[in-house]
């Protein structure tokens, strides 16, 4: 059979937003990957500098919808850092609650994607079904099951009473027991570990070198996380360990993600425990000194930085994201490149993509020499509104 | 007359007009399953009634690089030998509406028609999704389909006769050709996954992957008389598996003789009707229970524990009938 080129997006059943992948493949198996991002840029670094910092706290959340607290979070932490401001304790706790939160959300919903991609629906019904749990949590502290708008600059918005911390007790001692269940079952059914064992294979080096994070590089052995390596919030009050695994293939990458929903578990039961009483926001300037300032997080894709350079103005001069899936993209093309077309779904699926986080974009002025152009805002205004 | 009745047969009964209704009701049952095994509600009974409307309601599309007679022709060539074929299979009696000796040979022939379709479908829709999904039916078709005639061999051989009638009425006694061909009941019963292409073996469709495969291009009322190919063949592959092994409309402590034949003949329908939804009930556990799997990895399974134990089967019930015939 001649070579095809066989597109996977930009509308695709396995993507959940638009990208498109590229593929060469000879009969089932695929010879070349490449990749095509842009198709969700939404220009929401430069629309941060058109904006006070109290209103880029709205803009970031809404950066991604699985993971909008680690931005808000990530993003409150680097203003803080640029105002000198410290955060009050309790508010800390409460922080890394809903972190953790996310975190046990996010992990299960891509197990129930993952579980979609190879065929298994009832893993992905369960799964779904049980992170209704974390979902009601979630709504009962901050009133919404996704933009919790939880963070704000200075600490939190909302207390967590104490009729609310055995609410959360006990929601999380069934998680913990489900999430037990499913390590189990990514481990000893016979016909996930056929999708799953020995598929879309990066080892740590190809992870290290190609610069993976969070659970892709865990995955491969790489024991690589924020929350140890540069901790913030009160991270080493809590007795975890970073989870990392041998396998270097997407049941590394699930076992991971599964272990660390268990993790999660205990660490928001310990914290819950060890919370101190007092305050849960500072007051914050409405002008910021000038000066520059980077935080990193560990969100549940991996590592997520936030770069804010301010004038001393109300406005920030630059906003950089940089999103854990923009880290990941490289290496998993690697994993995709000499599988098969059958793996390409969940072998992608397994570095948890976000695509809308990930989109940036570069105006060129001449494509040969490559030579870039800044666009002015009432350009981006007209872009973005044009039809 | 002699126009009208084999006319009759084919389209209302127990043909086109029946198997349709019925393979409604069945995929209403198997929906229902599977939802309630992944603790959803599940649909109403006319759902897939009203999404057979639906689809023929939907505007008919043929892509401007697909060979045009090939893409309209080969949905039509999978129902039409789906429902030729139950006409050698007893549905109510012992005794298929027609039946000659060899009728098994033509039936399994005639189930193997839609694959082929949809080989031909997809391979000529011009489209990269269908033309891996085309050659993956063709490489799955080779997994099960040598298995599925194996195991059909063992009753054959036990009972002493290629046709189904035949096969069926040696089962008359009470003693169901299962307790002889265990091995290649569940050959069969697994081929029939591959054969209809459901979860673990749903990879020529594997909507993550290729998008449904061969069937990507089909819209409207093609993609219907799709859809409608393969309910009929779940109907036809599971009342073809209680005839050869389940000894067809017989059930132990009905007295028939005592009945008059219509009685009969509803009481048979019934009969075979739950054995239907009994085999339906294993195909929606199994699609509840596992994940798909790769085309490699199928054809290289269905080979080793279905052929083999196929094979097996066959060599020790020939082998008895020999020693019993001597």
């Amino acid at each position: 059979m001649a070579k095809l080129s066989f597109p996977v997006g930009p509308q695709h059943p396995a993507l959940k937003e638009p990208e498109n992948l590229r593929f060469t493949v000879d009969g089932e198996l695929v010879v070349d990957a490449d990749i095509r991002i842009g198709y969700v840029h939404r220009s929401i670094e430069r629309s941060c500098s058109e904006r006070n910092y109290v209103q880029d706290m709205y803009l970031c959340e809404r950066v991604c919808g699985i993971c909008s607290n680690a931005h808000t979070l990530c993003y409150a932490m680097t203003c803080e850092k640029l105002a000198d401001i410290e955060v009050p304790e309790r508010a800390q706790y409460i922080r890394m609650l809903m972190h953790e939160f996310e975190r046990i959300h996010s992990h299960l919903l891509w197990l129930g994607v993952a579980g979609h991609e190879v065929g298994f629906e009832t893993l992905f019904m369960y799964v779904w079904r049980d992170r209704e749990i974390i979902q009601d949590i979630l709504e009962m502290v901050s009133g919404n099951r996704g933009h919790y708008a939880m963070t704000t600059l200075g600490g939190v918005r909302y207390d967590i009473t104490p009729e609310m911390a055995d609410r959360i007790r006990e929601g999380l001692k069934v998680l913990r027991q489900r999430a037990e269940r499913y390590a189990d079952i990514a481990t000893t059914e016979a016909t996930f570990l056929k999708r799953a064992s020995g598929v879309g294979v990066a080892s740590g080096e190809v992870c290290r070198s190609l610069g993976a994070a969070g659970p892709t590089a865990r995955g491969s052995g790489v024991p690589f996380d924020i929350r140890t390596a540069f901790p913030y919030l009160k991270y080493h009050t809590v007795e975890w360990q970073v989870r990392t695994s041998e396998l270097c293939d997407v049941l590394g990458r699930t076992l991971v993600r599964v272990l660390e929903v268990i993790d999660a578990c205990d660490i928001c039961l310990q914290a819950l425990d060890i919370m101190p009483e007092g305050d849960i926001q500072a007051r914050f300037p409405r002008k910021v000194p000038e000066g520059e300032a980077i935080a990193r997080v560990e969100a549940q894709r991996g590592e997520l930085i936030y770069y804010i350079r301010s004038d001393g103005s109300d406005v920030p001069a630059r906003v950089k994201i940089r999103t854990p899936t923009l880290a990941n993209l490289p290496v998993s093309l690697e994993m995709l490149r000499g599988g098969q077309i059958a793996d390409i779904p969940i072998a992608f699926a397994s570095i948890d993509p976000c695509f809308s986080c990930t989109d940036r974009m570069v105006v060129l002025d001449d494509a040969h020499t490559g030579e870039a152009r800044q666009m002015t805002w009432p350009e981006l205004v007209k872009l973005g509104r044009q039809r | 007359m002699q126009v009208v009745t084999p006319l009759f047969h084919v389209l209302v009964f127990p043909g086109f007009l029946f198997l349709v209704a019925f393979g409604l009701f069945v995929s209403w049952v198997d929906r229902k399953l599977i939802a309630k095994f992944q603790n959803r509600v599940g649909p109403p009974i006319l759902q897939p009634f009203a999404d057979l409307i639906k689809l023929l309601a939907k505007e008919d599309i043929i892509p401007e690089h697909a060979d045009r007679a090939m893409f309209a022709v080969a949905p039509l060539i999978a129902l039409a030998g789906v429902v030729a074929s139950i006409i050698y299979i007893p549905l109510w009696a012992p005794v298929a509406l027609k039946a000659f000796s060899g009728d098994l040979i033509v039936v399994v022939y005639l189930l193997t028609l839609p694959a082929f379709a949809l080989f031909l479908g997809g391979w000529y829709s011009a489209n990269p999704f269908a033309t891996i999904g085309a050659t993956r039916v063709l490489s799955q078709l080779f997994g099960y389909e040598v298995p599925f005639f194996l195991a059909c061999l063992g009753p054959a051989i036990a009972a002493g006769s290629w046709s189904i009638s035949e096969i069926t009425r040696a089962q008359d006694n009470g003693l169901w050709l299962i307790s002889a061909a265990p091995l290649s009941f569940a050959v069969a019963m697994i081929a029939l996954i591959g054969k209809l292409e459901r979860v673990p073996f749903d990879i020529p469709h594997a909507k993550t992957e290729i998008v449904t495969g061969p069937e990507v291009e089909y819209t409207g009322r093609r993609l219907a008389v799709w859809k409608l190919a393969f309910l009929s063949e779940t109907i036809v592959g599971a009342a073809l598996i209680a005839a050869l092994f389940l000894g067809g409309p017989h059930m132990w402590g009905l007295p028939y003789q005592a009945m008059p034949a219509w009685l009969t003949a509803i009481v048979g329908m019934v009969v075979l009707a739950v054995k239907i939804l009994l085999i339906v009930f294993f195909l929606s556990l199994a699609q509840a229970a596992m994940a798909r799997i790769r085309i490699e990895q199928m054809v290289q399974w269905c080979l080793l524990w279905l052929g083999i134990p196929a094979l097996i089967n066959m060599g020790v019930i020939a082998f008895v009938i020999r020693q019993v015939g001597a």
